[in-house]
């Protein structure tokens, strides 16, 4: 992990040698007047009306099996919220597969609800005059883990294989322009527009970037969640569409989640 | 005797561990194999985009702290600098105006894009170009004064165009997209570009 991190550092700072030419200052104060107004909504983040939604629905019987989702585990035992998001993606013996949340949450209500899978994935984002199940799950259970140290482990073999997938995915340049995840988040101290790019390949910049999501958009009135933010990525990426909780998208997850050990997950948050 | 024999099987033992361990192309592999089970084609965008050419290739395995080697550079630029085409007519220069607003424009390519119309180009996503337009990244390094700092000559409109049409052929697995070479820009909006970077009235070089 540590070559990744020294190895991006080496290569990050010949480009920034040559991109720190331009003037930066000029517009430092125009992030930090949004970094003002976020920290100012932050005291009344909207989210909380999802995370309230989300225990609800935790706790209520729903599905055939007229069953709430209090016996779920999504890690440390069978009903265990607190501090869970902070551990994920993990292997679970129960599939056979390595889980993040939302993919965890499917597995929860297919098993202990009974609904089937097509339905426990259909339209997992919410959107103008629609509240999803998955968007208010995510928003409660991430914020159980609110304070509480990242620690995602690779000790399992399909844990390390999903982390090693996931970087070949994060490096992975395809598409009419080229880009791959690294394009935008593999340097140090750029921005696209006046908006900064995390370098998720280096442990602060991941740790940061991470553990600030989910999400409450201000710019969309919606709790976005990490799976919304992978695939609005990739759309931008000009890749095809990435299927909700598809292995790829975990994979994906295990490299950045892992890359962000260490720091105090602090969300849902709220962005522009 | 005995202890040759231990050291040979502990050889072996070694041999067998690398053996399972997978190497990088069969990650590699697997990798694209996980992508394409998880992508599911939209609109503009079917799941070839996620094939790799030659160039795509060897920029990923050059990356994440693996350093694209001297000479692995120069073939890729000297490639990409032979499949450069011209403008047939010879001439670099369109209308700086209407490479400004190819500019501004990051419509195109994306599965929510309508294919039917043109793409834009989206410098100043990454490059600072005009004194007017205080929205710009810093990904790329800034053109402001592109021509002036370098001259409004036929030499550097070559260059302006060739870096606009692939900017792999002078800096090798650039961050830019190949413009000209992936069709992303027509000829005529290459051109608009060009005047945006050349022309002495363009905001550009003022």
């Amino acid at each position: 992990m540590n070559r990744t991190w020294e190895g991006a550092a080496r290569t990050a700072c010949a480009v920034v040698a040559l991109a720190a030419t331009g003037a930066i200052a000029q517009e430092r104060s125009a992030v930090e007047e949004i970094e003002r107004y976020r920290q100012a909504l932050g005291d009344g983040n909207p989210a909380e009306l999802w995370e309230a939604r989300g225990e609800g629905l935790w706790k209520e019987k729903a599905g055939p099996k007229n069953a709430s989702l209090e016996k779920c585990d999504l890690g440390l035992g069978p009903g265990v919220v607190r501090g869970a998001y902070a551990q994920l993606p993990r292997y679970f013996a129960d599939t056979g597969k390595v889980e993040d949340l939302e993919s965890r949450l499917v597995s929860c209500r297919v098993a202990l609800q009974g609904i089937s899978p097509e339905e426990a994935k259909k339209s997992p984002f919410g959107g103008p005059g629609r509240k999803t199940v998955n968007d208010a799950l995510v928003a409660y259970i991430t914020s159980e883990s609110r304070g509480v140290k990242m620690n995602v482990q690779a000790n399992h073999p399909k844990e390390a294989e999903a982390y090693e997938i996931g970087r070949k995915i994060f490096f992975h340049r395809g598409g009419p322009y080229d880009f791959a995840c690294a394009t935008c988040h593999g340097v140090d101290n750029i921005r696209i527009r006046l908006q900064d790019l995390p370098n998720l390949t280096k442990q602060a910049d991941a740790q940061r970037a991470y553990t600030s999501w989910p999400a409450y958009r201000v710019s969309q009135g919606e709790v976005r969640t990490f799976q919304w933010r992978l695939e609005d990525c990739f759309r931008q990426q000009r890749f095809p569409h990435l299927d909700f909780t598809s292995e790829a998208s975990i994979a994906l997850t295990m490299f950045l989640a892992r890359n962000a050990n260490g720091a105090t997950f602090n969300a849902p948050s709220i962005k522009r | 005797m005995k202890t040759k024999f231990i050291a040979l099987s502990a050889l072996a033992a070694l041999a067998a561990g690398c053996a399972t361990a997978p190497s990088d192309d069969a990650t590699s592999a697997k990798a694209l194999a996980v992508m394409k089970a998880g992508f599911q084609e939209r609109g503009q965008a079917k799941l070839d985009r996620l094939d790799q050419d030659n160039l795509q290739r060897l920029c990923s395995t050059y990356s994440g702290g693996n350093e694209l080697p001297k000479d692995v550079a120069e073939k890729i630029e000297q490639e990409q600098r032979a499949m450069i085409k011209f403008p047939a007519d010879g001439k670099m220069l369109g209308d700086w105006k209407s490479g400004e607003k190819i500019a501004q424009s990051g419509r195109g390519g994306q599965y929510n894009d309508d294919p039917t119309k043109p793409s834009g180009a989206n410098c100043y996503a990454c490059h600072q170009l005009t004194k007017q337009e205080v929205s710009y990244g810093t990904i790329g390094p800034s053109l402001y004064n592109f021509a002036k700092v370098r001259g409004f000559g036929p030499d550097i409109q070559k260059y302006a165009w060739s870096k606009v049409y692939n900017s792999h052929a002078f800096s090798a697995c650039s961050s830019m997209p190949r413009f000209g070479q992936r069709g992303i820009l027509t000829e005529q909006q290459i051109k608009d570009v060009v005047a945006l970077l050349m022309d002495p009235n363009s905001p550009v070089n003022k």
